[in-house]
């Protein structure tokens, strides 16, 4: 979930309110957001490098609020939007009406797109936001929005990259062309000399900042450029901006352009920044359009700033929730959440309308749900659904909980281990080659504790033994639980098998301690010690197992198939997992049980 | 001279006896046989002192946690999903769900993937089609997400994330009957995440999840439901935020007031499934399906009083904690 960090104070004066925490807590409760800390940029600093630094000393004690947004509201990912939002709910103020229109003269400025670009980086939009006034806190903001979005809808610009430029510094039309590195030089930002795109590589390769972008582009044979028409470098996305072109507290016209691997998100993008923005220009939420020429020569003006209209029946609205309100109430609720509705066909339908802003709003559930939030979800009255079932267990569920309570009655303790593990535990620990165990392996385990699934609970058991080691003896411990095979019957090709492995650790090992729960197990189950009836379980000597002391192994048979093995474990076994005495074990699957 | 004369009067006492006797720690069968114990004084018995404590097995205290809910579940009417299968695929963990490729919940630092079996090889081909076309293109009164939907994604394994996979698999095989007839459904079971781990989260924990699936069903029954649950527990102050969720919308946090620690804490997460979820499954327009979930380890920490995860499950847990864990007893308040 992201969080964004606004300065209180600022907050408070544009929502012309002074709220305490607590109420301003309660604010974001009931609009779905959450205050998660009070701080302020010195507490931030001192946290990450101490009391002592210069930068902590001289660093702002003004309190800021970091909020957390639900991950599909762009448009409140900044104090601009916030507060907006907020105000609208608040019945403060109304929804702007964002729009778009050609320049007070002359033709649009251009975008022309090069066919080279389809090779790394195919799409771009632009806009123009005209007669800006800056001030130190909202040219952060719009730093921060740029970085909020770049993190999220963006995908770390992967999908899309968003650069700014001071518009009286550079000439239309611009291109947005694909170069190989090498013929791609340029001032970079806050660089003093310029630099060729190989160079910038090997220079960001240690920033901790954008080092995590360059592979979106590095490997490829020719990188994203946009130039004007003196070729001055405007940038190179998704890496960096030029010096050039770069916004200072002064610019009063600003260029956006948002390059793509994918059209919609850029466009959804493109219209939240001048969305959220425009409000700072002479004529508010006005956005000046841009022509984007494509390589087919055909010609898109951006930004969409789309509205789009939704239908809803009010009965609908009132049956999803569960209240009874008039459609007039229902669009006045609509209303609170910028989604401007009106009642339509007596009284029967809502006419909903969706603005730029809202791009999470794709279906009337997301318009319901706004309903519901401006109602308020705590003054809905709980209800019971009608729904009348007999209820059923899952078998093996059922069977595995039963056991559960007949081992430990037995004087067993229940342990509870990890199904994730190393390929060692199973495999090299317990004697065994990995490649016969029918394991399933996982592609980025972040450790070794991770590489693969388990095949067999006795090396969690044998590891909580390791960490019990002071404990007094006996040690008795079992669990029943489930392991993961490779399986090609299965449609994803590996399935669970629910097992019961039970461990004695003492002085001696035990085995006819192992057996006897066996033996009482079966009991349970019903499954009599018989070596003729196919219906029954007995234990036969076993040779090759590198797990068990040779000697002391035994194959369980049930209804005629081996479920499993018990015996007394090696002695290597014993050491790989850091044990220091005896110990027998037996485990089976409970499958054939059923 | 001055002479002393002392002069002690001597009477027999009650406890007067000719032998000298030891006293007994406790009655044998001689003394019972024989009679004797009328005539053997008894020491003193320490009654500070504890017994002796049983030979016993023990259960695992969050195992014991999660029979406990399992019993709510079934009290309340609920039918138990087969999920014994860690591995799932995409397609059913997230594409079925609504969940766009494009999600950052699929990137390889949150999600496990598989390397081997890297592939799932069966998927029901038309449904999975109606999937493609309600991400891509949209329908079923939906924008869609707008992005190229590629199989090859949904194909990935990976270790699944949630266990709402699970209720996907059941709902579609729900809407595959010729009648639809309404269902209540729970699955507590093993979920994995590839997340970054400290002292209360793991790669793999317990998720707890109620579907209700029916014709009409509203918010206020969601709510509703949630509130008999919880009252199972001892929780009876309820609040709900709204949220945040790709495959539910409403959604709704649930939060109950913490007498302890004087505040709200959140304690699960609940919504309605999307259209664009069920339509494409083959439900009927008018079945809602309302569902919600929690983790079985954080009411469990905050009911035993362990602050560090690790504590409660892996090797590391100390057998004493499990040696003297109580009977779990939901109902009497856990928080």
């Amino acid at each position: 979930m992201p969080t964004v960090g606004i300065k209180r104070d600022l907050l408070f004066e544009v929502l012309q309110k002074t709220y305490t925490d607590d109420q301003f807590q309660d604010l974001c409760f009931d609009f779905g957001l959450e205050l998660d800390e009070v701080t302020s940029e010195k507490e931030m600093l001192s946290r990450e490098q101490g009391t002592e630094s210069d930068q902590v000393k001289t660093a702002s004690e003004a309190i800021i609020y970091k909020i957390d947004i639900p991950a599909n509201r762009y448009d409140l990912l900044c104090l601009e939007g916030l507060a907006r939002g907020l105000l609208v709910f608040l019945h403060k103020m109304e929804a702007p009406r964002y729009r778009s229109i050609p320049p007070t003269e002359g033709p649009r400025q251009q975008l022309i797109i090069k066919p080279n670009t389809a090779k790394v980086r195919p799409h771009a939009v632009a806009a123009i936001l005209r007669n800006i006034t800056f001030n130190q806190d909202r040219y952060s903001s719009f730093i921060d929005l740029q970085d909020k979005l770049h993190q999220n809808i963006c995908r770390k610009r992967s999908l899309v990259a968003i650069g700014t430029h001071d518009l009286d510094t550079i000439q239309g039309p611009f291109v947005f062309d694909a170069k190989p590195p090498d013929e791609i030089k340029f001032r970079p930002l806050n660089q003093q000399k310029e630099l060729t795109a190989t160079q910038q590589m090997e220079l960001y390769s240690g920033d901790s900042h954008l080092r995590h972008y360059l592979p979106i582009i590095r490997d490829k044979p020719v990188y994203p450029v946009i130039y004007d028409r003196n070729g001055v470098v405007l940038s190179m996305p998704p890496i960096i901006n030029g010096e050039h072109s770069k916004i200072t507290l002064n610019t009063r016209n600003v260029l956006i352009e948002c390059t793509a691997t994918d059209l919609n998100k850029a466009t959804t993008v493109l219209d939240q920044l001048v969305s959220m923005f425009s409000q700072y220009c002479s004529q508010p939420f006005i956005v000046e359009q841009v022509d984007v020429v494509r390589p087919d020569k055909t010609s898109i003006t951006y930004p969409k700033l789309a509205y789009r209209e939704e239908e809803l029946l009010v009965e609908d609205v009132n049956k999803k929730i569960g209240i009874q309100e008039s459609p007039e109430t229902i669009a006045q609720l609509l209303t609170k959440m910028c989604l401007k509705s009106k009642v339509v066909e007596n009284g029967s339908k809502l006419l909903v309308e969706v603005p730029p802003t809202r791009a999470d709003v794709i279906h009337c559930c997301d318009i319901i749900e706004d309903v519901a939030i401006a109602y308020g979800y705590n003054n809905v009255q709980y209800t019971m659904p009608k729904t009348n079932c007999i209820a059923d267990q899952f078998q093996i569920n059922h069977l595995t909980d039963q056991l559960r309570n007949a081992v430990a009655q037995a004087g067993f303790t229940e342990v509870l281990t990890f199904a994730l593990c190393s390929r060692d535990d199973i495999a090299d620990k317990l004697g065994h080659n990995i490649e016969n165990t029918r394991a399933v392996h996982i592609s980025n385990p972040k450790t070794s504790e991770f590489q693969v699934a388990r095949t067999t609970l006795l090396p969690g058991i044998l590891k909580t033994l390791a960490n019990n080691r002071k404990m007094p003896l006996p040690l008795k411990l079992f669990e029943i639980s489930d392991i993961v095979l490779q399986d090609p019957d299965k449609d994803v090709g590996a399935g669970n098998e629910r097992h019961l492995c039970a461990v004695n650790y003492n002085k001696a090992p035990g085995f006819e301690v192992i057996q006897g729960l066996l033996d009482r197990t079966m009991q349970m189950l019903e499954v009599k010690s018989c070596k003729d009836d196919d219906q029954g379980y007995y234990i036969r000597s076993s040779q090759d197992d590198a797990t068990y002391f040779p000697g002391r192994c035994a194959e369980i048979v049930a209804r005629g198939k081996v479920i499993g093995k018990m015996g007394v474990l090696h002695p290597d076994v014993i050491q790989k997992f850091e044990l220091t005495l005896p110990c027998a074990a037996f485990e089976i699957t409970l499958e054939p049980f059923l | 001279m001055n002479i002393k004369l002392n002069i002690f009067h001597i009477t027999k006492g009650t406890e007067f006896k000719l032998k000298l006797d030891k006293p007994e720690a406790d009655l044998t069968p001689e003394m019972i046989s024989s009679g004797s114990w009328r005539t053997k004084t008894f020491k003193p018995f320490n009654f500070d002192a504890l017994g002796v404590p049983p030979t016993s097995g023990h259960l695992h205290p969050l195992l014991k946690v999660r029979s406990e809910f399992r019993q709510i579940f079934l009290e309340m009417g609920f039918t138990e999903m087969p999920t014994n299968n860690f591995i799932e695929s995409s397609f059913w963990n997230f594409d079925s769900l609504f969940q766009p490729q494009q999600h950052p919940a699929r990137d390889a630092h949150d999600t496990f993937f598989i390397s081997d079996p890297a592939t799932a090889h069966e998927f029901p081909m038309d449904y999975l089609e109606r999937v493609k076309k309600v991400h891509s293109e949209g329908g079923y009164g939906s924008q869609g997400y707008k992005y190229d939907w590629k199989i090859e994604e949904a194909q990935k394994n990976l270790l699944r994330t949630h266990t709402t996979a699970v209720s996907a698999r059941m709902l579609y095989k729900l809407a595959q009957q010729k009648e639809f007839r309404p269902v209540k459904y729970f699955s507590i079971d093993r979920v994995f995440r590839n997340e970054t781990l400290d002292a209360t989260h793991l790669a793999e924990f317990h998720q707890i999840e109620g579907v209700v699936a029916d014709y009409g069903l509203t918010l206020g029954d969601l709510m509703g439901i949630i509130y008999e649950f919880f009252k199972k527990l001892g929780i009876e102050k309820l609040r709900f935020k709204p949220a945040y969720n790709p495959y539910t919308e409403p959604s709704m946090e649930i939060f109950s007031y913490h007498e302890g620690l004087k505040k709200w804490v959140e304690i699960g997460n609940s919504g309605v499934f999307r259209p664009e979820m069920l339509l494409p499954m083959g439900l009927p327009q008018d079945v809602q399906v309302i569902a919600w979930g929690l983790s079985l380890e954080r009411p469990t920490m905050i009911k035993y009083g362990i602050d560090n995860i690790r504590d409660l499950i892996g090797p590391k847990v100390n057998l004493q904690m499990i040696y003297d864990n109580p009977l779990c007893r939901l109902d009497k308040k856990i928080i």
